[in-house]
């Protein structure tokens, strides 16, 4: 598992337009196994859409996608599930109506032999799972939107860790939450690291996220600006790579670094 | 956390507020469901003094049920539209052309073909109207998810295109009578099960009723979920027992008319008895349609990854989509089970009415939609009971007739019955935001 030759994600070359707009132009990362990864940036510097494409939601025009070193094809989010990709989005994409055993199995519920809902099994698992990531967690039976925005975000990470993700990816994970809220995400995330996931954090905002990965990539007008790993970089350093695409010397170069004439 | 408070509702520990909270959150029964109870005897009640006892009467009631049936039958489809944020505007006429296909065939083409009243005639007359209204509801889905034409348009154009339909298969003209065996789906005497089978079907209801509280109480059991306490399980399956014999006894209750009697009497050499013969219409058999169409539907939506799969769609239609939900596909089949209903609610009515007309079932999308709306639907989706549209049908049909009764022209009827939509939906949305 610590062998760290083979990358879990390599997203390489990718580009994607819409309308003629690249909104991700020859882009590249990657992620190994029991990392996390932050994928930062301004709002549409085209992290999300970039992210999209490993998520199955945006097909690429171009790139290759290669898991665990063999190359993916990836074209719906049923696709990127096979792979053990998860994907929580910003917008928390529970369906509020429901309660949390019915978000956790959406689109993959547990059946009896009768071809029937096997609700009493879903709830019993997500019981387990709820048990584990957040113990104070004990209104199974309500709508989801009855929830706190921190419970209705481990409802989010309990489902896809239920179904054994290999690569997690969260898209502004605490941008909802309050401070406590957010303490108890970060918490979470160190457990699911020492699971072996490779975690994406997705965020605008350094100060999110920078505590908890272990590298970096900063993104600005769909290219990658460079990469560094946390330890070798200062916040502040960071910063200026979102805000000008300047790279400092800790970080390496790409494709958008600012061309120092 | 601060939730932890909030966290008891279904367990055993309830011991706080008053006992009838307290009574409520350990039976699970549903406080707004009750309150539409609550509504609909109020509105019995208030029929019954002011007709001077001519609404709580078997015969009323068991006409009520009757007339109930056909847009109960659309009403749990419709839940299932408006729970996905849809609409049919296009039941009603999906009802009439459906019907005028029916009585086409049955009054026209197949006697034809296989002779008068044959046996069949009837099973391929419905068969072939249910398939029409599925491949009716799967054209307009079609329209609908794949075309992204909102449902309001298509259902929209619907309504005139297969009110337009019904008009020209017989160029306006009626088609009557139906089918003998066709008809038994309208109610009437021929229509309904007599005493000893109504009491039949109440006790397998009864038993059905014990069997799946228990069953419910036993896999809870084994995962060790918390558990109603087990007086409120007995006062559910005595309650359930309770309205559903209550109601066969008032189906007993309601007997042939006398010269119907009369010659019955006089067919099988029967003696005139002195306070005449009694005997019971018993649970009529559009009402049975009815209650089976709201339970598989009830099945179909709770039970069924169909049915989850539509509600979360309601709930939030991109999540749904994210998660892997084929969402237009779900799209299609609702709007085809809703023309299947339609047909099966043509059947009733054509049959009730013994013929098929070109203005049958107009106005009863409108109906069915206040039905589902009433009932506890939410326009803005993700939320809505098949029993709760089923109930607001019956609130709907009470208050019309109720209205006969007292003889409030047609004009009125109509007043009375927007403005009721309109404070029900009111209500409940003050019901709605004070529950949050």
């Amino acid at each position: 598992m610590t062998d760290n030759i083979n990358p879990l994600v390599e997203m390489k070359n990718i580009s994607i337009s819409f309308g003629g707009i690249h909104a991700v132009e020859n882009a590249s990362v990657d992620l190994y196994p029991g990392e996390v990864v932050a994928l930062l940036g301004h709002n549409g510097a085209g992290k999300s859409t970039l992210i999209k494409v490993l998520s199955g939601a945006y097909r690429r025009d171009g790139g290759d996608i290669l898991i665990n070193g063999a190359a993916a094809d990836i074209r719906t989010p049923r696709d990127a599930k096979k792979y053990g990709i998860e994907t929580i989005y910003q917008t928390l994409a529970v369906a509020d109506n429901v309660d949390a055993a019915a978000n956790l199995y959406l689109g993959r519920e547990l059946q009896t032999k009768w071809g029937t809902l096997d609700d009493v099994a879903m709830e019993a698992n997500t019981r387990k799972v709820m048990g584990r990531l957040n113990p104070n967690f004990k209104r199974f039976k309500e709508p989801v939107k009855a929830l706190s925005g921190g419970q209705r975000q481990s409802v989010a990470i309990a489902r896809a860790i239920l179904f054994d993700a290999r690569i997690l990816i969260m898209d502004e994970p605490t941008a909802a939450l309050g401070p406590q809220e957010t303490a108890q995400v970060g918490d979470l995330i160190k457990q699911l690291k020492q699971d072996g996931i490779g975690i994406f954090l997705i965020s605008h905002d350094i100060h999110d996220v920078f505590d908890l990965a272990d590298r970096v990539f900063v993104m600005k007008n769909g290219k990658v600006v460079g990469n560094a790993r946390t330890q070798d970089v200062t916040k502040d350093e960071v910063l200026g790579m979102i805000i000008l695409g300047k790279v400092p010397p800790g970080a390496t170069p790409g494709p958008g670094a600012m061309k120092v004439s | 956390m601060a939730d932890t408070a909030h966290s008891t509702t279904t367990g055993g520990a309830s011991q706080t507020g008053n006992p009838v909270t307290r009574f409520f959150r350990a039976t699970e029964i549903d406080t707004r469901m009750l309150g539409m109870v609550g509504a609909l005897l109020i509105i019995w009640i208030g029929f019954h003094i002011l007709t001077g006892g001519l609404f709580l009467t078997p015969r009323n009631l068991w006409n009520l049920s009757v007339q109930t049936a056909s847009v109960a039958v659309m009403a749990t489809g419709m839940v299932l539209v408006i729970v996905t944020r849809n609409i049919d505007l296009s039941v009603g006429s999906i009802l009439g052309f459906t019907g005028m296909v029916m009585g086409v065939l049955q009054a026209r083409m197949l006697p034809e073909l296989l002779g008068f009243d044959h046996p069949a005639i009837w099973i391929i007359a419905l068969a072939c109207g249910l398939l029409v209204g599925g491949l009716i509801g799967t054209l307009q889905g079609v329209i609908i998810a794949f075309l992204g034409v909102p449902s309001f348009i298509v259902t929209l154009g619907g309504l005139l295109i297969w009110r337009g339909a019904t008009w020209f298969v017989t160029s306006g003209q009626t088609v009557a009578p139906m089918d003998v065996n066709f008809r038994l789906m309208g109610g009437g005497t021929e229509g309904s099960i007599g005493a000893t089978w109504s009491w039949v079907v109440g006790i397998i209801a009864c038993i059905a009723i014990a069997v799946a509280i228990i069953n419910a109480r036993h896999q809870r059991k084994r995962f060790h979920f918390p558990r109603r306490p087990i007086w409120a399980e007995y006062v559910l399956v005595g309650l359930g027992c309770v309205v559903v014999l209550g109601a066969v006894m008032i189906a007993n209750n309601y007997f042939w008319p006398v010269n119907i009697a009369r010659r019955y009497a006089d067919a099988n050499n029967i003696a005139w008895p002195e306070g005449g013969l009694l005997i019971s219409q018993g649970i009529a058999v559009p009402v049975l349609i009815a209650i089976a169409a709201g339970i598989v539907m009830t099945f179909i939506a709770t039970r069924l990854r169909f049915g989850r799969y539509v509600f979360a769609i309601g709930g939030n239609p991109e999540a749904a989509e994210l998660a892997g939900i084929k969402t237009r596909w779900v799209t299609v089949k609702i709007f085809a089970l809703m023309g299947v209903l339609c047909a099966i609610a043509a059947a009733i009515s054509t049959a009730r009415l013994n013929a098929a007309t070109n203005a049958q079932g107009e106005l009863d999308e409108l109906y069915t939609i206040a039905a589902a709306v009433i009932g506890g639907t939410s326009l803005a989706g993700g939320i809505g009971s098949i029993a709760g549209a089923m109930l607001g049908a019956l609130v709907m049909q009470s208050l019309q007739s109720g209205m006969v009764l007292l003889g409030i022209d047609t004009p009125f009827q109509r007043i009375v019955v927007g403005a009721v939509l309109v404070v029900a939906v009111w209500l409940d949305t003050v019901y709605r935001a004070r529950a949050k």
